[in-house]
C-alpha cells in the first residue's frame, strides 16, 4: 500500500514548488515593499483612482459579458440538448473547434470586422443602415469577451442539461406541469450546477483580462488586467503588480467558495 | 413549425457569431494586399512565403514541440499521481485535489507572474526550459481530472486478481489497470496539449527574450501589423483540425451502422 503512495511523489514535490510556492511569492511580494520590509500598501494602492477605475471597469464590464453569455448560452443549450443524439459529439466539436486558431488572431479579426471601414458597417452602409463604431470602446471589449468565453458557458450548461432523466420532466408534464412550470421547476434547478461553473469559467477569465482590451480597446481602455502585466512586463514594479494581483484573488476565492456552495460534487464541470 | 424556424435561425446566429471572425481570417490568407484594411486580390502567395519565413517556422516548430513535451510529461506525472490519490486517506486526498485545482480556478495572468516570480528567485535563464516548466505544470490538472473519474470506476479486484494470479505490479497494472483507464487518459492528454498549443498569457510572463511561440509572436505583431502568413499559417492549422475532426467522427458512427 505504501508503495503506492510513494507514485505520487514526484507530482507531490512537483505542486509544491511550482503551485504552492509560486503563490506564496505573490503574497510575499505583493506584502513587502522593495526594501523587504511588510507593508500593506501595495494592496491598499487599488483604492487610488487609476487603479479602482480599471477594477470597477473590468468588473462592470465581465459581469456584462457573463450575463450576456448566459443568455446566449442557455436557449442554444436546449437546443442543442434536443436534437438528434447521434451528432452530440460533432455539435459538441462544433464549439471546440475554433479554439484551434489562435485566439489572439481570432479577436484580431474583429478589428478587421468592426471597424469603421470594416466588413460590418460597408454590409450596414449597402442596407443604407447606420454604422456601427463600437471598435476602440468598452462594447467592443464586452463583444470579444463574449466572443471568446461563449463556448465555457455553453459546455458546462449543455453537460448538467444532458444528465436530466427525460423521466422527471415526463413525470412533471403528467402531473399537469405547463412548459413554463417544467423549465422554473425542475429543468432550471437541475442545472443550477453547470450554471455556477459556466459563470465561473466565463467570470474569471473575462475579469482579468489584458488581451482583449489591448487589441479591441485600443490604448484607451485599461482593465486591471492590464494595469498588473503593465507593472510586471514595463514598470518592472513586481510588488505593487503582485499587490494588485492579490486583491484579484480575492474576487476568485470569493467566486470559488460561491461555486463550492451551489456545487458540492463537482457535477457542473467541463471535464 | 415556426419553433423549429426560429431556434434554426438561432443556432444559425450564434454559428455565424463563433465562425465570422474565422472566415475573415480564412480571406484574409488570400489577400494580396499586405494590410489588413483593404483586398488587393486574391493571391496564394502568401502560402509559399510561409515556408520560407524562418521566424514563423521557428516559432511554429517551438509552439508544437512545448506542446508535445508539456503534455506528455503531463500526461505521466499526472496519470501516476491517480494512483497513488487514490489511495491516500480522505483528508489528505482533498488537500492534494484543492491544490490541483488552483490553477484551472485561478486567473492564468496570476499563475504567470506568480511563476515568473518563482523562475527569478531560482535564477532561472528565461527560455524554452522555463516555458516548458510551466506549461507542465498547467497541464497536469487536466490530466488528473480526466483520469480520475476513470479511476473510481475501476474494480479494485481485478487488479488484485491479477498479483494473486502472479503478475507483478508493473505487469498487472498495464495489463488491467491501463486498458481501462486509456480513453482518460487519452482525453486528459489531448486536452493538456490543446491547452498548451492555444496558451498566450502564461507564455507571455515565462518566456525569455529570443523564444518565441506563435501567441507570443503574434502578440509582438499587433502593433507592426500581422504578417499575411500568419492567416495562411492559422487557416492550415484550421483546415488541418477540420479534417481530422471529421475523420474521428465519421469512423465511430460507421462502426456502429454496421
Amino acid at each position: 500500500m505504501n508503495k503506492k503512495k510513494l507514485l505520487g511523489t514526484p507530482y507531490f514535490i512537483w505542486s509544491a514548488i511550482f503551485i504552492v510556492v509560486p503563490l506564496c511569492m505573490v503574497f510575499y511580494y505583493g506584502l513587502t515593499d522593495k526594501s523587504g520590509a511588510f507593508t500593506l500598501e501595495n494592496i491598499i494602492s487599488i483604492t487610488t483612482a487609476e487603479h479602482s477605475k480599471a477594477l470597477w471597469l473590468a468588473l462592470v464590464l465581465s459581469l456584462i459579458s457573463t450575463l450576456i453569455c448566459l443568455l446566449l448560452a442557455y436557449p442554444l443549450a436546449m437546443i442543442l440538448c434536443n436534437m438528434n443524439v447521434n451528432q452530440h459529439s460533432f455539435i459538441l466539436l462544433i464549439f471546440i473547434l475554433p479554439m484551434w486558431m489562435n485566439f489572439l488572431l481570432r479577436t484580431l479579426a474583429w478589428q478587421t470586422l468592426l471597424e469603421k471601414t470594416g466588413v460590418i458597417n460597408s454590409m450596414l452602409g449597402f442596407l443604407h443602415l447606420p454604422t456601427l463604431n463600437i471598435i476602440n470602446t468598452p462594447y467592443a471589449i464586452v463583444l470579444g469577451m463574449v466572443y471568446n468565453f461563449l463556448p465555457f458557458m455553453v459546455l458546462p450548461i449543455y453537460n448538467s442539461l444532458a444528465k436530466i432523466d427525460g423521466n422527471v420532466i415526463n413525470a412533471a408534464k403528467d402531473l399537469g406541469a405547463n412548459g413554463l412550470q417544467v423549465f422554473t421547476k425542475i429543468t432550471l434547478p437541475l442545472t443550477i450546477p453547470g450554471i455556477i461553473s459556466g459563470i465561473t469559467m466565463v467570470f474569471i477569465p473575462a475579469l482579468t483580462t489584458f488581451v482583449i482590451s489591448k487589441l479591441l480597446g485600443g490604448s484607451k481602455v485599461l482593465l486591471i488586467g492590464n494595469v498588473v502585466e503593465e507593472e510586471f512586463t514595463q514598470a518592472s514594479n513586481w510588488h505593487l503588480g503582485s499587490g494588485l494581483s492579490i486583491v484579484l484573488m480575492l474576487f476568485i476565492i470569493v467566486n470559488m467558495v460561491i461555486s463550492a456552495i451551489f456545487d458540492k460534487d463537482g457535477e457542473g464541470s467541463v471535464l | 413549425m415556426i419553433r423549429n424556424t426560429a431556434k434554426k435561425i438561432y443556432i444559425a446566429l450564434i454559428f455565424i457569431f463563433l465562425y465570422a471572425p474565422i472566415a475573415t481570417l480564412i480571406v484574409l490568407s488570400f489577400n494580396a494586399s499586405r494590410t489588413r484594411a483593404k483586398w488587393g486580390g486574391f493571391t496564394l502567395k502568401w502560402y509559399g512565403e510561409l515556408f520560407q519565413n524562418e521566424e514563423i517556422m521557428q516559432a511554429l516548430f517551438n509552439t508544437l514541440f512545448i506542446a508535445l513535451v508539456a503534455s506528455v510529461v503531463a500526461t505521466i506525472i499526472g496519470t501516476i499521481a491517480c494512483i497513488s490519490i487514490m489511495n491516500l486517506k480522505r483528508r489528505s486526498r482533498t488537500i492534494v485535489m484543492g491544490i490541483t485545482n488552483i490553477p484551472m480556478l485561478n486567473a492564468d495572468i496570476v499563475t504567470g507572474i506568480s511563476l515568473m516570480l518563482l523562475f527569478i528567485s531560482m535564477g532561472l535563464r528565461f527560455g524554452m526550459g522555463t516555458i516548458l516548466l510551466s506549461h507542465i505544470t498547467f497541464c497536469i490538472p487536466y490530466v488528473i481530472l480526466s483520469v480520475m473519474p476513470r479511476m473510481k470506476q475501476l474494480n479494485p479486484h481485478t487488479y488484485e486478481a491479477a498479483l494473486d494470479l502472479g503478475a507483478g505490479p508493473v505487469y498487472g497494472f498495464f495489463k488491467v489497470v491501463f486498458p481501462d483507464i486509456l480513453p482518460g487518459v487519452l482525453s486528459g492528454f489531448l486536452m493538456a496539449f490543446t491547452m498548451s498549443l492555444d496558451d498566450f498569457i502564461i507564455t507571455h510572463f515565462t518566456k525569455g527574450a529570443g523564444v518565441d511561440t506563435l501567441s507570443t509572436k503574434i502578440y509582438t505583431e499587433v502593433k507592426k501589423g500581422i504578417k499575411p502568413e500568419m492567416y495562411a499559417l492559422s487557416t492550415i492549422i484550421f483546415v488541418t483540425v477540420l479534417v481530422l475532426l471529421f475523420l474521428v467522427n465519421k469512423a465511430p458512427s460507421e462502426k456502429n451502422k454496421k
